[in-house]
């Protein structure tokens, strides 16, 4: 019953859905007020129901109903409950239901926060996004009903794939999904604009914010992804410039060029038609992504999914967002009024040279994403485009970008004095190349690209440094009273560029200085690597509620001091047969030591074992935490705030003229 | 002072334009020189694959052909199509579904020898989940078996 329960909640919402696209737009095209009223209650129902339906899911996953195709293919009745509710996204079916879900929500809140907005454009953006639901919500009742029956039932499930049965895969998925489809909102404000033709700065104000959420939910998302590819997948690398991966990362780069274009939208009325693009092209590419991911187009550790017939619905999907946006786009885009000028050495011109560079780096990510899907698709064979390809590319093409970041928040709108900066950069400038210069001759030889990203991380914190004097240079009180007097946006910023500072230290150091050894060990036996020697005690049998493993004993030592005792395990799950390493780590600050188990070797218990020794790794992790919690302080700005008391004004008077 | 806006915008344009060059310029050469190809057995068997320079190989793991030497990490195992087989030597840790009979895709040179030096293992995290390269290697045999016997 409950399934069908699910089935029918989700039916229900896809009414729901078409209601709050058609009657809106439909409404906010001919002023009329009733039918533009339908959106916030249609949208509000909508997630009700969504939720409903995906509550359901949860349910069958959690009771093992296996009579439910998608339970039985992806739960396990061994399996620890916490991944059996995990389970419910980590199907096909069940994650584009968490990606409606999502979309629910973000539309909910959209119909909360926007009592500011005038009913036309409060009716347009929650319209727009009535359309996107109805468009997946389509997709899943057609082609991937997540509660299909299977009868007669199966006795018991095929388990979840073991590589998804980890933590970081817990939160992953729903992080991630919030970052793309938090940019339906930036889209739907976008689309909103050029329907109405109205794009003035408030318009900027308005969606900054959600964009800049979205963007830090994407950031954690893809922070996640890639902590949990370097735990889980056994090989210690943490970005492999996987398809999947580029599949998220093309939306943030997007998303990055965006929320800067946004800023001198707001801030100077200058960019209009560029912004307005960004936000269609960081939603498009969250949907290709999504094609990516989900029709099964891709040959990669993360496809999961594949069936034709989905690929043909998101395809022609994509066709349609896309080509309808461009072509309302090239419609409208030349209305727009461009803002005031600036000159060439201005905030303006350092945040244009930021997007050019964002929008290079992200069209040579998606030439080498697509490149091979098309020379298959074309029939001229197969073809692989490797890290080798995004390394060469994306870290020259960055390394200026990180350079002017450092150097545009001090700069002025309109027209900045290039001497001026000088003055107030010169010392930074010196002791970030002498960091570059000397770090890497500390941390055991010199190394071009090593000192390249220690002069950049070093840069860009010091510029953050001289910020901060700057603004508190000025005013009277208290030191501590300055501080808290300055406005989060600011905040924000500098907290997020810092973190892209600890972030690049991070790669300069385990890009270039990390180890790695494979050995045979036997009982008893040591190894060494960068100075740490483990010393292997063998293995043991130990069960697991889902597999049997065999989990080995590692003595880890410096200098005759123990450090950590570590137990790597090689397990074979229970339902699918299938073998999987889980590599143990010993972190801190500086560094991981990280071991896998390979093979046993013989019968006495020599086994491979793959020994890692990983500097800095974990500033990564801390880098892009701080990007996320900068872009969550930058949001919540009290200017935005403001400016929604000011603009209750508008409202009323489109109320009166409607 | 302000330049002109004509003047002004003719800068940015070159600005961008040069940016813009550079950063093409970087992407196709390093596209061009980074790009991995395909092989099946069958064809480097006909000597179509390159000796000089990295590709793939793919197919299935012939049964019985892993070999692994006295130092534990060095082995030997043979790549198949079902038409031509491919001898390849391998020094590290496989990965968890590297088997016997299962579809393989590795990524190295090939040796004057005739034996293909694998630097990279690749096999996928899903029992019954065939490499698409390996797949397409099995097809193209499978069609030039077919077209023989006709």
């Amino acid at each position: 019953m409950i399934p069908e329960l699910g089935h029918f909640a989700l039916i229900i919402a896809l009414l729901l859905a078409l209601t709050q696209a058609i009657l809106p737009l439909y409404g906010a095209q001919r002023g009329n007020l009733t039918l533009m009223g339908v959106a916030r209650p249609a949208a509000q129902g909508q997630f009700v129901f969504v939720a409903l339906s995906f509550a359901c899911l949860a349910w069958s996953f959690l009771s093992n109903d296996f009579s439910v195709l998608n339970v039985a293919k992806n739960s396990f009745s061994q399996l620890p409950e916490v991944y059996r509710l995990t389970a419910t996204w980590g199907s096909h079916e069940g994650s584009m239901l968490l990606w409606v879900l999502i979309l629910g929500f973000w539309s909910t809140a959209v119909s909360v926060f926007s009592r500011h907005l005038p009913e036309d454009m409060a009716a347009r953006v929650i319209g727009v996004m009535g359309l996107i639901s109805s468009g997946f919500l389509a997709f899943l009742l057609t082609t991937s009903n997540p509660f299909e029956r299977l009868i007669p039932a199966a006795m018991d499930g095929n388990d979840m794939n073991p590589l998804l049965q980890d933590w970081g895969m817990i939160i992953h998925p729903p992080m991630l999904y919030m970052g793309y489809v938090g940019f339906a909102v930036a889209f739907a404000f976008a689309i909103a604009a050029l329907l109405s033709g109205k794009m003035d700065v408030a318009w900027a104000r308005w969606s900054r914010p959600w964009t800049t959420v979205a963007w830090a939910f994407l950031t954690f998302g893809i922070m996640l992804g890639s902590w949990w590819a370097y735990r889980e997948l056994g090989w210690g690398g943490w970005w492999f410039w996987d398809p999947t991966e580029n599949a998220s990362f093309m939306p943030w780069l997007a998303g990055t060029a965006l929320i800067h274009s946004l800023a001198v939208t707001e801030k100077r009325g200058a960019f209009k038609a560029w912004t307005v693009l960004l936000a269609l092209m960081a939603f498009s590419l969250s949907l290709l992504g999504t094609f990516l991911v989900r029709s099964g187009v891709l040959s990669s550790v993360h496809a999961f999914a594949t069936d034709p017939a989905r690929g043909a619905f998101i395809l022609g999907f994509l066709a349609v967002v896309i080509g309808g946006s461009l072509v309302l786009y090239a419609w409208r885009a030349p209305k727009m009024v461009t803002g005031s000028g600036f000159t060439w050495f201005s905030r303006e011109s350092l945040l244009l040279a930021n997007n050019v560079i964002l929008i290079a780096a992200l069209g040579s990510v998606l030439l080498g994403t697509l490149y091979p899907l098309f020379m298959d698709a074309m029939g001229f064979g197969k073809i692989s485009v490797g890290p080798p390809y995004f390394n060469a590319v994306f870290v020259p093409v960055m390394a200026p970008a990180l350079f002017l970041m450092a150097i545009g928040p001090l700069a002025r709108w309109k027209e900045a004095s290039l001497p001026d900066v000088i003055t107030r950069l010169k010392w930074a400038l010196g002791v970030a190349l002498a960091v570059g210069l000397l770090v890497p001759l500390g941390l055991g030889g010199f190394k071009p690209w090593a000192a390249l990203g220690f002069f950049l991380a070093a840069w860009i914190a010091l510029a953050v440094l001289a910020g901060f004097v700057d603004r508190l240079k000025h005013g009277q009180g208290s030191l501590m009273h300055k501080l808290s007097t300055l406005p989060r946006g600011f905040w924000g910023m500098q907290l997020a560029h810092f973190g892209m500072a600890v972030g690049v230290a991070g790669i300069a150091v385990v890009a270039n200085y990390q180890t790695e050894r494979d050995v045979r060990m036997e009982v008893n036996s040591y190894a060494e690597l960068a100075g740490y020697r483990f010393t292997f005690r063998g293995t043991t049998e130990h069960d697991g509620p889902n597999y049997r493993a065999a989990r080995g004993t590692l003595e880890v030592s410096r200098d005759g001091k123990p450090v950590a005792t570590l137990h790597p395990e090689k397990r074979v799950y229970n339902a699918s047969g299938m073998a999987m390493t889980e590599a143990d780590i010993h972190p801190n600050v500086y560094r991981d030591i990280y071991v896998a188990m390979g093979e046993q070797l013989d019968d006495r218990g020599a086994w491979t074992v793959r020994l890692f020794y990983k500097p800095f790794i974990n500033w990564l992790w801390f880098g892009a935490l701080f990007m996320v919690f900068g872009g969550f302080l930058a949001a919540s700005d009290k200017r935005y705030r403001i400016a929604l008391r000011r603009s209750e004004m508008p409202k009323h008077i489109a109320a009166q003229g409607a | 002072m302000a330049m002109k806006s004509r003047h002004k915008k003719l800068a940015l344009i070159t600005l961008v334009v040069a940016i813009l060059g550079v950063a093409v310029a970087l992407v196709l050469n390093a596209f061009n020189s980074n790009l991995v190809f395909f092989f099946s057995p069958t064809q480097i068997a006909n000597g179509d694959a390159p000796t000089s320079r990295a590709f793939r190989i793919g197919g299935l793991v012939e049964e019985g052909s892993i070999k692994r030497q006295a130092d534990g990490l060095t082995v030997n195992f043979v790549v198949t199509d079902t038409a031509k087989s491919i001898p390849v030597t391998y020094t590290g840790i496989l990965p968890d579904l590297f088997k016997e009979g299962k579809g393989v895709v590795a990524e190295g040179k090939l040796g004057s020898n005739g034996v293909f030096t694998a630097t990279q293992v690749l096999a996928k995290h899903d029992e019954n989940y065939m490499p698409p390269e390996a797949a397409s290697a099995l097809e193209q045999a499978a069609k030039a078996q077919k077209t023989v016997v006709e």
